[in-house]
């Protein structure tokens, strides 16, 4: 049901754990879908240093967790606002139409994470774009 | 069982522990059912000698269905399984007295060969009643009384839970039935070869079984109908099954059937001590080694296989996974696997909240398990449940609150 990238991710997850007074971070998704991510973020200048997760939930669950991390490690604000649930997906080699919630969760995360740092730093909070796939998902399991 | 060599790195052992989904065929249900493929093969419908050899069969088999289940063979009807037998009962009751009714009852953990049916049922215009259950998942027989009206047709229990391996009171059950004129159906698609299932010992008007949850093979089951119960047909068609369910026979199939449920019986006794002491083995172990686990179902009306468990702060699919990785074959209510978002409607109906729904593991015990099995998943579970609470954010927040005190 999974490809060999996910397995490898959700067996091998990378950037698992939690950052010691984060420069920002973000719990999305709820125990009611089964799916809980926690993001932490260390951000020096305007580049991610660091980033980690934790999470709660299924195979799909923690393998978007760990691949979005390693997305946005790195990569400026800027940037890492840029990732799309679709290229999580992509670069696990796809997912089973039921788990594409979970990429949405893990794409969630990241802004999430990214916007408080902001408001931690005086900042406007950035928009979702509209039509973001997660822009009116706070409460559902829909995806 | 293990398939070949169990002591490398590379871990091919299989412990298959998931027997509530399926068992598999008996060899000696398979030996039986073989000359039915391609030797005598003929239409038990046709009239020359390998047909009459093939109705023969098919008799052969009604009859050690009958008698397993204390009923007469001209009271069991041969189906394509659990799921047709659930769909013929209830819908064939409530079309043929649609004049007389419109109240169906069941409860809130049947399997959805029932619950689907009823909800189909609603949406052609009848009106169904959800029994709720207790923290156990039993019904209370009086609220059932209490819900019965002049125009209620049919009640359907199942004797065993699926899930949580549950014992209903089904003799109860279907005593204020018969009281009250109304038909009682059960699904014993998890009970038979577990549990003594006795029709006329409890009172039921029709009755459920599916063969490959008892050693025989996949695609046949029975629906028991007392002699004199008025049901419409489901399947319309030829003559077969004396006009009540068109479609020539499964030979092959029903033929096992006969032999897998005649098998079980006589092995039913010895069969639910041993799979009691090994899930007793299997619980002791995991709540000795393993902390915040919580048992689903009834701790001792249950069926002699089922283990449900709920491990908190973890999900459960991703238990599955990390068990496979070590050849252990079982199964979750966590929603990831159901292809919906929600978690089992079993486990939410005994009143888990949400996220110890999503941690539940269901083992199911079976005739080819060994100590040695259950010691494998008392090796393996408590590292793959280790590393997934490391990973999650609900166990870290428990862990800080724990602190806090």
């Amino acid at each position: 049901m999974y490809s060999e990238k996910v397995m490898d991710h959700f067996m091998n997850p990378r950037n698992q754990g939690e950052i010691e007074n984060p420069d920002g971070v973000a719990e999305v998704g709820n125990p009611k879908c089964g799916d809980i991510m926690k993001i932490f973020l260390r951000v020096k200048g305007d580049r991610i240093e660091d980033v980690k997760f934790q999470t709660f939930g299924c195979g799909a669950a923690v393998a978007t967790s760990s691949m979005a991390t390693e997305l946005v490690k790195g990569k400026t604000l800027d940037e890492a606002w840029d990732l799309s649930n679709k290229a999580v997906a992509e670069a696990l080699g796809g997912l089973p139409p039921v788990k594409m919630h979970c990429s949405v969760l893990a794409e969630e995360g990241i802004h999430k994470a990214i916007n408080d740092y902001r408001v931690r730093h005086g900042l406007e909070p950035w928009k979702e774009k509209p039509g973001a796939s997660h822009a009116h998902s706070d409460d559902t399991c829909e995806a | 069982m293990i398939c070949g060599d169990s002591g490398t790195m590379s871990g091919t052992r299989r412990v298959y522990l998931d027997h509530a989904a399926t068992t598999p065929t008996a060899p000696e249900v398979v030996e039986a059912m073989r000359p039915y493929f391609s030797e005598r093969f003929g239409n038990p419908s046709s009239i020359y000698g390998i047909a009459r050899e093939s109705k023969a069969a098919v008799e052969r088999a009604r009859g050690q269905v009958a008698r397993a289940l204390n009923a007469g063979p001209d009271e069991i009807y041969l189906t394509s399984g659990g799921t047709e037998a659930d769909n013929w009962a209830i819908k064939g009751v409530a079309f043929a007295n649609r004049k007389r009714g419109d109240h169906i009852i069941t409860t809130a953990i049947e399997h959805h060969a029932v619950l689907h049916t009823c909800r189909y049922l609603e949406h052609q215009g009848f009106r169904v009643t959800y029994l709720p259950v207790d923290a156990y998942g039993r019904v209370d027989p009086s609220k059932l009384a209490d819900e019965i009206t002049d125009r209620t047709l049919l009640v359907s229990i199942m004797t065993a839970n699926n899930e949580i391996g549950t014992l209903e009171p089904i003799a109860a059950c279907a005593g204020v039935c018969r009281e009250r004129g109304v038909l009682f159906h059960t699904d014993a698609v998890q009970a038979v070869g577990s549990v003594p299932v006795d029709v006329e010992a409890l009172g039921v008007d029709m009755l459920s079984l599916s063969a490959h949850k008892f050693y025989g093979p996949k695609g046949v089951g029975a629906l028991y109908v007392r002699k004199g119960v008025r049901l419409d047909n489901l399947l319309h068609g030829g003559a077969q099954e004396r006009g009540r369910r068109a479609g020539t026979e499964n030979l092959p199939g029903i033929v096992g059937m006969g032999v897998a449920i005649e098998r079980a019986e006589a092995r039913r006794e010895e069969y639910a001590r041993r799979l009691t002491a090994l899930r007793d083995r299997l619980y002791r172990g995991i709540t000795e080694r393993i902390d915040h686990v919580r048992l689903n179902g009834h701790p001792t009306e249950r069926l002699p296989g089922n283990l449900n468990l709920s491990i908190q702060f973890i999900e459960g699919e991703s238990m599955l996974l990390l068990l496979e990785q070590a050849g252990i074959c079982a199964s979750t209510g966590s929603a990831c696997t159901s292809g919906s978002l929600d978690p089992s409607h079993v486990l939410l109906a005994i009143g888990l909240p949400h996220e110890v729904a999503h941690g539940s593991l269901r083992f199911t015990h079976g005739e080819s398990n060994t100590e040695s099995d259950v010691d494998h998943v008392l090796e393996t579970l408590p590292p793959i449940v280790e590393r997934l609470r490391a990973m999650s954010p609900l166990y870290a927040t428990f862990r800080r609150s724990c602190n806090v005190q």
